[in-house]
């Protein structure tokens, strides 16, 4: 079989389309960066006028610093999950069912989401302030008005989100491990806190990287609650990177710089990417199957 | 099993093992209440009105169910038209990722050819580009095909930005596809169209049925592309149509709560009976990145 046509045709619908909607994009958003442009008529080049408005852009460095703490607390918060996971592969009955629950804010639409916490934080009528009244707080706080705790609100809806996806693959990871290697060690008499720590943490140790990247890089590019629950307010104590370019394009026309601030997205996940890959990466790779 | 004899040996009669299980038991218990307790608490105000919501303790059982926002807000708004909508775009796009995908991982994996694994990687690769580093030449392409305010751009990018996920949960199964069933059929002279649409793809329904929910859930969920290239009203989808809907009723909580349950209760219906299928797709399409 090697048809040369037939292999053309196999992949050219999908290539087609992933080359032109992804990678000559990048290109572009590349160029326009280089650009004044404001979406229409002709882009005037401008050199790396923008990235030098970039470099004393307080309002983005802002934005990159709230974006790398939810990068930190996401990072952070993979501890707690997959010590949750590592008691589910503990042979916990219902195992099954509880990472299935906590999937489930996994598939719900980012507005659903949104709109629910939005009505949970609600400073007199929201779920979260009622319990605080009727535990005998006064004045509980404004949750999503208050510039100095808003983004700590937004990250747990957004941590919310995620749980469940990160239980799972580190459930199925540590699934993966065959059990005659606890059993060996049991047999050498080794206690659980140690297979849990010696053993089994070793073993998916992949699987841990895999989620670190995948946690800190998709924080770095987070928009969606944030944009629809507090449009990185109040007065940009919220924004983001991805929010803040959303706005500079769509809100202010301003494409040139919005797709300087847009691949200066995509460069620093790149660079996040090979910087936790190089970080994390181990001499020799343990198999055992 | 192994397992089982395992313990059997070690049974934990001790009272401090079992007061240890016993609070693993309900650390999982807390994590599930967490991750549902948002959704009850939608569920019963999407059934109350305001002076319920507003009075009574927030997680009592809507003893007297309010129907009614359910009719008011899928009469009044044009939450059914933003429904069928959702469905279509869902479908459509769903359906030409599943195949273009399926074409690109058959010619990947069965066919020997030059510049396999280039193709191969280029797909892996456009996993980790942020949506928004594409953002605005995606709207200026639109743009000049006459596509912004068209329901077509939002099939195009779901297929283009979903189909490295798709391709990654279809690779293993391919790989894993025995080969003789095809040699026997290429021995007697079938078409590669043949071979593909009457032998392979009926042999991979389950994992079709898998990668087909996961894009159904992305699909419907997803925001940002609606919220950028669609405009008119007519043409928007739940996620969008919902946000701005809401924005008319931000008083009415009963007839919010009732909207966003009608959003989110197809996903819902479908995770009760596939759960076991999201599970494993979820699964499969991150662990091996």
């Amino acid at each position: 079989m090697s048809n040369k046509k037939m292999i053309a045709l196999y992949i050219l619908p999908a290539l087609a389309l992933i080359m032109g909607l992804v990678y000559i994009p990048i290109f572009f958003t590349g160029y326009y960066g280089l650009t004044q442009w404001n979406g229409i008529g002709d882009p005037k080049f401008l050199g790396m006028a923008n990235y030098a408005e970039l470099v004393g852009d307080r309002m983005f460095w802002s934005s990159a610093w709230h974006s790398f703490l939810l990068a930190l607390f996401s990072g952070l918060s993979l501890i707690l999950y997959l010590a949750v996971a590592m008691i589910l592969a503990s042979h916990i009955k219902g195992a099954n069912m509880f990472r299935k629950i906590y999937l489930i804010p996994m598939l719900l639409s980012s507005v659903a989401i949104a709109q629910l916490w939005l009505k949970v934080y609600h400073p007199t009528n929201g779920i979260l302030n009622s319990l605080l009244v009727s535990l005998g707080v006064d004045l509980p706080p404004a949750w999503l008005a208050d510039p100095s705790i808003v983004l700590y609100a937004l990250f747990v809806p957004i941590i919310w989100q995620y749980a469940g996806f990160y239980i799972l693959i580190y459930y199925a990871g540590l699934k993966n491990i065959p059990t005659s290697i606890e059993e060996a060690a049991k047999i050498d008499g080794a206690n659980s806190w140690q297979i849990a720590l010696r053993i089994k943490l070793p073993l998916v140790g992949e699987v841990v990287k895999v989620t670190i990247v995948l946690a800190v890089v998709g924080s770095l590019k987070y928009f969606d609650l944030i944009y629809i629950m507090t449009d990185g307010g109040p007065n940009g104590a919220s924004e983001v990177m991805a929010s803040y370019m959303y706005h500079t394009a769509f809100r202010t026309y301003d494409f040139g710089y919005g797709s300087a601030i847009g691949f200066f997205l995509l460069v620093i996940s790149l660079v996040a990417t090979w910087i936790i890959r190089k970080a994390t990466a181990s001499e020799e790779k343990i198999q055992y199957s | 099993m192994a397992t089982a004899a395992g313990r059997l040996q070690q049974p934990q009669t001790n009272i401090a093992g079992k007061i240890g299980f016993l609070v693993l038991y309900i650390l999982l218990i807390v994590v599930a209440a967490f991750q549902l307790f948002p959704l009850v608490w939608l569920l019963f105000f999407s059934l109350k009105n305001n002076q319920e919501i507003f009075n009574l303790p927030p997680l009592s059982l809507p003893t007297n169910p309010r129907w009614a926002n359910y009719s008011k807000v899928w009469n009044v708004g044009d939450i059914d038209l933003y429904f069928f909508n959702s469905v279509w775009i869902t479908v459509a796009a769903t359906a030409l990722t599943v195949l273009f995908g399926s074409l690109v991982t058959f010619a990947i994996t069965r066919m020997k050819w030059k510049g396999s694994s280039l193709v191969l990687g280029l797909f892996m690769v456009a996993m980790m580009i942020p949506v928004h580093s594409t953002l605005i030449p995606l709207f200026s392409l639109f743009n000049s095909w006459g596509l912004i305010d068209n329901p077509i751009s939002l099939v195009l990018a779901y297929v283009a930005f979903n189909m490295p996920i798709t391709i990654m949960i279809l690779l293993g199964f391919y790989y894993a596809l025995p080969r003789e069933v095809e040699e026997a059929a290429v021995i007697d002279g079938c078409s590669i169209n043949r071979l593909f649409f009457r032998i392979i793809l009926p042999m991979t329904t389950s994992v079709v049925a898998t990668t087909g929910i996961i894009n159904m859930i992305y699909n419907w969920n997803e925001f940002i592309f609606v919220n950028t290239f669609i405009n008119s009203n007519h043409y928007k989808t739940l996620t969008v149509g919902v946000q701005n809907f809401i924005g008319q009723y931000t008083t009415d909580w009963g007839a919010i709560g009732a909207t966003l349950m009608i959003s989110i209760l197809p996903i819902l219906i479908a995770f009760l009976f596939l759960s076991d299928q999201i599970v494993e797709g979820i699964a499969a399409g991150s662990v091996k990145g």
